[in-house]
């Protein structure tokens, strides 16, 4: 499906990513994970064609974004990225219809509108359309940019700290609606900061560490105490949660003493 | 489209024709309503060919005629075809800086026209060909200076147009101070529709309906620009491109106004705020919208700053601010919160 290649990435003589070599499948859920800095945002940013790389491909069932036109990108990959607040005053409608911007012409057609009006139900924003951007909450705002992105109809979904931002039900109701969404088919991509929700909701983990790729797996495989201790330079124990039957990552902190 | 913008923009087409109509009938020489408008329809009816169909009994002088036909009309024409250019460019411009303080000279325009206007005067060359050649020379030199390979950054095109702006005004303050006949160019830079003319209708006519309507084909891609530039980017807009393509055209249609009418102020700037206020930030509604309220905005100007003194004209920019900032003012109070960004 989507395949990174060789992937190198530089900000004039500063390497961002060296050598990335990553392949997906349909239906996947995949994390990128690491610290700040490590380059998370730069493979998202390479991914789309915001940035060329200095070397290496990316390619979509076996074509590269070389030879992709803006649009054409646009047509298999949706990007979501960490939208604080929109200051124009759209309704959420509108939002949503810019999602079939690589489709429309000039005008929307009926099928535009009823591609709009499913997305937002499935993102259960749908009592939200007439609504003006600047009057949601984040978490409503979020849900809104998703069902942008679900209208754009691609074939990969790509997360860039969609909920670094939201409170613990959002990030849940957000990482839901997504996983929804690999398991209809879509491959999805996404940045994600927290450990636990990762080893929750990914199927494969990409752990990146100053732009080279360290680990690459299942969470099992992935997440180890020694893996994470090197790239996040924090000694942590790794056990099973068995609410959730996945795995959790516990900082080994010194107990507070609270008077 | 929302239907409430459609409503908006018939009520305003209408409204710029009634305001054409009944400016026209303003003026210093007595000439009644009824009579301006019976000496319009037989002149257009006689263009058309269609005099006999049509049948008007002429009740007015010849000298009538030729005020209402040969001074007033055009100059009418002039004063919405110049407001709708800066109201249109204007729009155009804030949408794609994302900055309120936009207007269509904000990256240097006025500075460039002032220049060749200097010139032109102190070198007695065309007037209206070196304003309109200058200002569209500046945006030129602007855009190439920003240009960073394939990529334009609206803070580098923003600031180099600041500094650009200031360097060719140095120049025209330079030519005005050793100029004999400093006034006539500072009257121009005030900005006056006293020179129209049937011919600079006609010259201005084409480039600004094309400049229009070409900046309209953008509109889609505006809105989706205003969620940021590179979300735009990953939904498929060529960003590049839909900057190249806002600036050529803001910059033809703003000079080919200033061209004939000076440096008026004001319109390019509030109108489209106005409006945003009003239809909302939608620019398939919001550029239409300013450019026929641009354009009944400059013509009751114009008949304001022609009328109010009995003796003199006063350059039109003076009572574009004069009454447009109130009425601005009223409204950002009216409103209570931020109306842009």
């Amino acid at each position: 499906m989507l395949e990174i290649k060789d992937l190198n990435v530089s900000y004039g003589s500063r390497k961002i990513l060296e050598d990335i070599n990553i392949s997906t499948e349909k239906g996947e859920f995949l994390g990128i994970l690491g610290p700040n800095g490590s380059g998370k945002t730069t493979l998202v940013k390479a991914i789309t064609k915001v940035l060329k790389p200095e070397s290496g491909d990316i390619t979509f069932n076996g074509r590269s974004i070389k030879h992709m036109s803006g649009t054409e990108i646009a047509r298999h990959i949706a990007v979501v990225s960490q939208v604080i607040s929109i200051n124009f005053e759209f309704a959420v409608k509108d939002i949503v219809m810019m999602g079939r911007t690589p489709y429309i012409k000039s005008n929307e057609s009926p099928e535009d509108f009823d591609i709009v009006e499913d997305s937002m139900e499935k993102t259960k924003t749908d009592f939200l359309k007439d609504r003006l951007v600047t009057q949601l909450s984040g978490g409503e705002l979020q849900r809104v940019i998703i069902a942008r992105a679900l209208a754009q109809q691609t074939d990969i979904l790509l997360l860039d700290e969609p909920t670094s931002h939201l409170d613990i039900t959002n990030q849940i109701d957000i990482l839901n609606l997504v996983k929804d969404e690999s398991r209809k088919g879509k491959l999805v991509v996404a940045v994600v900061h927290d450990l636990n929700l990762a080893a929750y909701y990914c199927d494969k983990i990409a752990l990146i560490r100053d732009g080279k790729l360290i680990s690459l797996g299942t969470p099992a495989e992935v997440l180890t105490p020694e893996t994470i201790g090197k790239v996040y330079n924090l000694p942590v124990e790794v056990v099973t949660n068995e609410i959730t039957n996945s795995l959790y990552v516990i900082p080994k902190l010194e107990p507070l003493a609270h008077p | 489209m929302a239907r409430d913008g459609r409503a908006v923009m018939i009520l305003l087409s209408v409204l710029l024709v009634a305001m054409i109509a009944s400016n026209t009938a303003i003026g210093s020489s007595d000439i009644s309503p009824v009579d301006t408008v019976k000496i319009m329809v037989t002149a257009i009816t006689e263009k058309l060919m269609l005099g006999d169909i049509l049948h008007i009994e002429k009740v007015w002088s010849d000298s009538q005629d030729t005020i209402i036909m040969n001074i007033r009309l055009p100059r009418v024409l002039l004063g919405a075809l110049v407001g709708a250019a800066l109201a249109t460019a204007g729009c155009a411009m804030q949408g794609l800086l994302k900055n309120p303080m936009a207007d269509p000279y904000i990256i240097g325009m006025s500075s460039g026209a002032g220049l060749g206007a200097a010139l032109a005067f102190a070198l007695m060359l065309p007037l209206q060909l070196l304003a309109f050649v200058t200002a569209a020379g500046s945006i030129f030199i602007v855009y190439n200076i920003s240009r960073i390979g394939e990529r334009v950054p609206t803070e580098t095109l923003l600031l180099a147009g600041i500094a650009v702006g200031f360097f060719l005004s140095a120049i025209t303050s330079f030519i005005i101070f050793l100029s004999q006949s400093p006034h006539q160019i500072i009257y121009w830079l005030m900005g006056g529709l006293w020179t129209a003319s049937w011919d600079k209708v006609k010259i201005t006519f084409l480039m600004i309906l094309v400049g229009i309507f070409m900046l309209y084909r953008q509109s889609w891609n505006l809105n989706v620009m205003l969620l940021g530039e590179e979300q735009a980017q990953c939904m498929g807009v060529d960003i590049e491109k839909v900057k190249r393509s806002v600036l050529i055209f803001s910059s033809l249609v703003t000079a080919a106004a200033v061209s004939v009418s000076g440096i008026i102020g004001f319109v390019g700037l509030i109108i489209p705020h106005i409006m945003r206020i009003i239809v909302g930030p939608d620019h398939r509604i919001l550029l239409p919208t300013s450019t026929l309220m641009g354009a009944i905005f400059l013509v009751f100007s114009d008949t304001i700053a022609r009328t109010i003194l009995e003796s003199t004209d006063l350059p039109v920019g003076v009572v574009t601010a004069f009454f447009g900032a109130p009425f601005f003012i009223y409204l950002l109070r009216k409103r209570r919160k931020s109306i842009y960004a």
